[in-house]
């Protein structure tokens, strides 16, 4: 699957039990506070609890919980598991800017290129403290950390002008640290790359 | 009740008068007093620095202050709100005051320890103000400190840094203190399923407060001797690893983020029976959720790290114990539901309070889910979102439960009742205010807004302007709030010993209590939250 769709389905499947859930607890604690209120119902019970009733509002949210992990967890591996003929570009934060190497040597600042229809992955690599390549659009996110390569990946699979922000409080200047991700058509992307500029 | 002298006529030790009495004292509830100015003190300076930030950000481009200032203000905002307000406000004030009381004790079992810590959280607060004004500024670094920035900026890192250490130190001896009290110190009768839930909740706080703050005070002093030293410990120019310096750090941090909000859910547990006039339902699992907190919530830190490179196997094992921490929260909340089922439920400040802490808590929790999930996780980590969420169960959770303890324990305090009307109005436009300004935070960061931004693109500039235009009703609605206590003082309107029909032992004794807390030898119920004591007078006083 789609690893953009992956996640925004977990988004919505863990979302949505939430909401049900806010709105069940809500409802019946106000329901309670004005149906049980000292004026209507000045004889309280005397209730100390329940085992079975304590046992299944654990048992059940357990399992709802466990479902949601693995949701989250499946998810998850669709941002990490990058298909074999996926086009590598290196990528370096510093303050403050994204440096983007292709594999002809050329080199961009503040403007990653890449070519529609293809898997693109990212290794990325900080020059001085941490930074954090994020992509909304693409649901990535991944810090840039001095001396220890880490990577993220996207299906390039719509041409257009995409955000790429940085995530990692990294100084007085962390706000402007933008670049932008332009997706365009393969031909368009060769011209481009063998371009001086 | 026969005619007490109250702790304020009886300064102990025996014979200090004027300001003495209080500096020096041993007691209990004055040291609890004195830690409520102080964090009063410092709850509305970092609320102030909050809304400037937001204001800041409520139009693009800069408008009130520059980056350098901003950078720092979200720094001061943070480490003031955390180490000073919410790590200590309920444990020092609620905890120092009522713990004693609850258990039938005279005091806590070190008396004097209890007053260094007091100065140990003022010496801390005062470094902080130091490192404002002195050297290249206040840190900029963020609450979190990470390395390598921290090591690298100019900025005051170090002193803000000692600051942490020795108010870590204060907490820690709190907790040695509290542990300590509960073993040694209960009253005739009192066995540990008699202890009330707020005392339980301090109970399981205290043991992670004294197992946690070490690492802390470790992983600062490490970040103060690489600064110093360049011994190459975290930074990676010279060899040394940043993730180590994040796992020590969410090693510490992550259980303090249960520290702040045990307590909080141990006010809730008070105070939902006594105004439903109902047994709290599952007294004992509301205790084995607090002890399971307490050890599960020191065994997920990583899930604040899911991005930070660490490896996959690691983000499978953090994300999966998040989710079992979820478990016993849960069972808390649905507790608290059922106390109201059928019982006879007064409405009045302190459970208004309280019912708005569960609504607001539930939210923080429920989108914890999202943060939780590895997948999910990655999209909206270190965007608003988490900013909304987590100001969601620290503030509108421990806040609000905050704010609702002190209005179930002001009249036991001060003897003093307050004006209900304007309680209820800010308590309301307080919530309201907390909602439309954290709101449109959750959707900012879905849209993909990262936090500590001095400024943003286009895209983001109407829920910033909410959320800004939220947070002026949110500081009024507070702002009222202090006002109305504040007017009890001059009002004098005196409240008797138990205004509510509470169970737990500090509504048997006189408000405010005397020096030694008992006038007669306590009665310990069986049960602590047997309501049919407090019905039976009830009955009684209508004839």
């Amino acid at each position: 699957m789609d690893p953009v769709r992956g996640v925004d389905l977990a988004f919505w499947y863990i979302l949505g039990i939430s909401v049900l859930l806010l709105i069940a607890i809500t409802v019946v604690m106000i329901y309670f506070v004005i149906r049980y209120r000292r004026s209507k119902h000045p004889e309280p019970a005397d209730i100390r609890d329940n085992l079975n009733l304590e046992v299944v509002w654990t048992v059940l949210p357990t399992l709802i919980a466990l479902t949601m992990f693995w949701v989250g967890w499946k998810s998850y591996i669709g941002l990490r598991d990058v298909p074999e003929d996926a086009l590598e570009i290196e990528v370096a934060g510093q303050m403050y800017s994204w440096i983007f190497l292709y594999p002809n040597e050329k080199e961009t600042e503040g403007e990653l290129v890449v070519p529609l229809g293809k898997a693109v992955k990212l290794n990325i690599e900080s020059w001085d403290v941490l930074h954090s390549f994020y992509i909304p659009s693409y649901r990535i996110k991944v810090d840039a950390v001095p001396g220890m390569p880490t990577y993220a990946w996207f299906m390039a699979d719509k041409v257009g002008e995409y955000d790429i922000f940085c995530t990692e409080y990294c100084g007085i200047e962390h706000a402007y640290m933008l670049a932008k991700l332009k997706i365009v058509p393969e031909q368009e992307y060769l011209t481009w790359l063998e371009t001086e500029e | 009740m026969e005619q007490v002298k109250s702790f304020y006529e009886t300064p102990s030790p025996a014979g200090l008068t004027g300001i003495k009495a209080w500096l020096l004292t041993h007691d209990h509830k004055r040291l609890a007093l004195m830690y409520l100015w102080a964090v009063f003190f410092w709850l509305v300076l970092a609320v102030f620095l909050g809304m400037a930030l937001r204001l800041e950000l409520m139009f693009i481009g800069e408008t009130i202050m520059g980056p350098e200032v901003y950078n720092s203000f979200f720094t001061l905002h943070g480490v003031i709100m955390i180490f000073l307000f919410v790590i200590p406000a309920i444990p020092a004030i609620f905890g120092n005051f009522f713990l004693p009381i609850q258990i039938g004790a005279d005091d806590v079992f070190f008396p004097r320890l209890n007053l260094f810590s007091w100065y140990l959280y003022m010496i801390g607060g005062l470094v902080a103000v130091i490192s404002l004004f002195t050297g290249d500024g206040f840190a900029d670094t963020g609450w979190t400190f990470y390395v390598p920035f921290s090591v690298s900026t100019e900025t005051n890192v170090s002193l803000t840094v000692t600051a942490a250490f020795i108010l870590g130190m204060s907490s820690l001896l709190t907790g040695l203190n509290f542990v300590t009290t509960i073993h040694r110190m209960r009253g005739k009768g009192m066995g540990w399923l008699q202890i009330p839930l707020f005392t339980w909740s301090l109970y399981a706080t205290a043991w992670v407060q004294i197992l946690a703050t070490p690492v802390i005070s470790i992983t600062l002093v490490l970040v103060v001797i690489e600064r110093f030293l360049n011994i190459g410990l975290f930074d990676p120019a010279r060899g040394g690893d940043p993730l180590l310096y994040q796992h020590l750090f969410w090693m510490y941090s992550h259980p303090a983020v249960y520290i702040m909000i045990l307590p909080a859910m141990g006010i809730i547990s008070e105070i939902i029976p006594v105004f439903s006039r109902k047994a709290i339902f599952g007294y004992k699992g509301i205790i084995i959720s607090s002890m399971a907190i307490a050890v599960a919530g020191s065994l997920v830190w990583a899930h604040h790290m899911y991005t930070s490179g660490m490896s996959d196997v690691s983000v499978f094992v953090f994300s999966l114990l998040t989710f079992l921490v979820a478990i016993p929260t849960a069972v808390k909340v649905f507790s608290w539901i059922s106390t109201m089922y059928k019982g006879s439920i007064l409405m009045t400040p302190p459970l208004l309070m309280a019912l708005i802490f569960i609504y607001l808590f539930s939210v923080g929790g429920l989108t914890g889910l999202v943060l939780g999930a590895a997948g999910t996780d990655i999209h909206v980590h270190d965007t608003t979102f988490v900013v909304a969420h987590f100001h969601f169960v620290m503030f509108g959770g421990t806040g609000f439960a905050f704010f609702a303890g002190l209005h179930y324990w002001w009249p036991k305090m001060f003897g003093l009742m307050y004006n209900f009307k304007r309680a209820y109005i800010s308590a309301v436009l307080a919530a309201i205010g907390f909602i439309f300004h954290y709101i449109p935070m959750f959707i900012l960061g879905l849209q993909g807004m990262p936090r500590r931004y001095f400024d943003y693109l286009p895209q983001f500039e109407t829920g910033n302007f909410l959320a800004g235009f939220g947070g002026i009703l949110m500081v009024a609605g507070i702002l009222l709030m202090f006002i109305n206590l504040w007017v009890s003082f001059r009002v004098r309107e005196t409240a008797t010993a138990d205004p509510w029909g509470g169970t737990t032992l500090e509504w048997s004794v006189p408000s405010p209590p005397p020096l030694h807390n008992f006038v007669n030898e306590p009665e310990v119920l069986e049960y602590p939250y047997d309501f049919s004591g407090v019905l039976a007078r009830a009955a009684k006083d209508k004839g």
